[in-house]
């Protein structure tokens, strides 16, 4: 069971009209190392995954739904008020012809979202290590994207999200030290 | 520049087409040097938790943006 | 151009209140998701989560239902519907 709250985790302000920003950030809404990625990705390994670390991906997948509504609600903002032809020039004319001004779950190249971007191989070892690796590379997204906009407000928000995927990577690396302990041995966390 | 980040030096061949970029970056989070996080850390207050993106400030991790597009000769946001 | 529910500053400023003690709320317990035994991060947690119930009831005298399901009141008529949502503020 699911129940919304309706705000943002974090406040999100974008303060440049800058639509063109509005096609990059769609990749982290609908690319590989995304946050729909990553919130499914955790949702489904979780049912399978030894039971100290179910709380940690269940929690973790919940607050990525909270993240891809970050970056729904930046790609909104550029893009409710945008022209044809704004969209056009930004390289959104594609985008444009099929969607309108809707959301997709594709990603900056316009290539749909595919359950090929996340893995579940059972093996809980091989499980965590692909979450930390799927948190460095959207940490990595994180910077590129920051990279490529001056508008403080948005990398303020940005950068927020890229520190989520620093605390998220040490809690699954916790997570592995968790499942190497010795359980003849007396915890010493 | 800051303690996360790491430098390296790029190979620059006399035929390459492009002025060279000289030094790259890359960045080394601090998650990466904390095998399970001790407790008692020093914590944010709640108000710049929220603006740090972390409780915490052992876990915080900076990023400057590297916009210096036209700095190709080793000015590459160092 | 001002809207008819345009918000004002005070709803930013409470709105980031608790988005903070939320936001706390979040870090405390993925910790604690790998640290169930630190007892002082529990007694933290507990605390956050009176204080934060308070202040969502703040919230929603002024501003109405934060969650939906049964979770939250409503006054009349049903105020689920009521804009700004967030990704609209």
């Amino acid at each position: 069971m699911w129940i919304y709250e309706k705000k943002l985790q974090y406040p999100v302000r974008v303060s440049k009209c800058d639509v063109k920003m509005a096609k990059y950030l769609i990749e982290q809404y609908g690319g590989a190392d995304g946050e729909l990625s990553a919130a499914l990705r955790y949702m489904n390994q979780r049912y399978t995954i030894p039971n100290k670390v179910i709380g940690l991906l269940t929690d973790i997948a919940t607050e990525e739904f909270a993240h891809l509504e970050m970056i729904a609600t930046m790609v909104y903002k550029l893009t409710k008020d945008a022209t044809v032809e704004e969209l056009e020039e930004a390289g959104l004319g594609g985008h444009y012809a099929n969607h309108d001004r809707a959301l997709f779950y594709h990603n900056a190249e316009g290539v749909p979202w595919t359950a090929a971007y996340i893995a579940a191989k059972g093996d809980p070892i091989a499980d965590l290590y692909e979450d930390i690796a799927a948190e460095e590379k959207a940490r990595a997204t994180y910077q590129w994207l920051i990279d490529m906009t001056d508008d403080v407000d948005l990398q303020d928000s940005l950068k927020f999200l890229r520190e989520r995927e620093i605390v998220h990577s040490l809690r699954f690396r916790e997570a592995v030290e968790i499942l190497k302990e010795d359980q003849g041995r007396k915890t010493i966390f | 520049m800051n303690a996360q980040t790491r430098t390296w030096f790029p190979y620059v061949s006399p035929f390459d087409p492009c002025p060279p970029i000289r030094v790259k970056t890359y960045v080394v989070p601090p998650n990466l040097f904390i095998t399970f996080q001790r407790p008692d850390l020093p914590q944010y207050s709640p108000a710049e938790a929220l603006r740090a993106g972390t409780l915490w400030p052992s876990l915080y991790g900076p990023y400057n943006p590297q916009q210096d597009y036209t700095g190709r000769e080793g000015s590459h946001g160092i | 151009m001002a809207s008819e529910h345009q918000r004002g500053k005070e709803y930013y400023a409470l709105l980031e209140q608790l988005q903070a003690i939320d936001f706390a709320l979040v870090e405390l317990n993925l910790y604690l998701d790998t640290h169930p035994t630190d007892s002082n991060a529990i007694e933290q947690f507990n605390d956050l989560t009176e204080k934060r119930w308070a202040l969502a009831n703040e919230y929603e005298k002024h501003y109405g239902p934060l969650q939906n399901l049964g979770r939250s009141y409503s006054g009349y008529p049903w105020q689920w519907n009521d804009e700004p949502w967030p990704w609209q503020v």
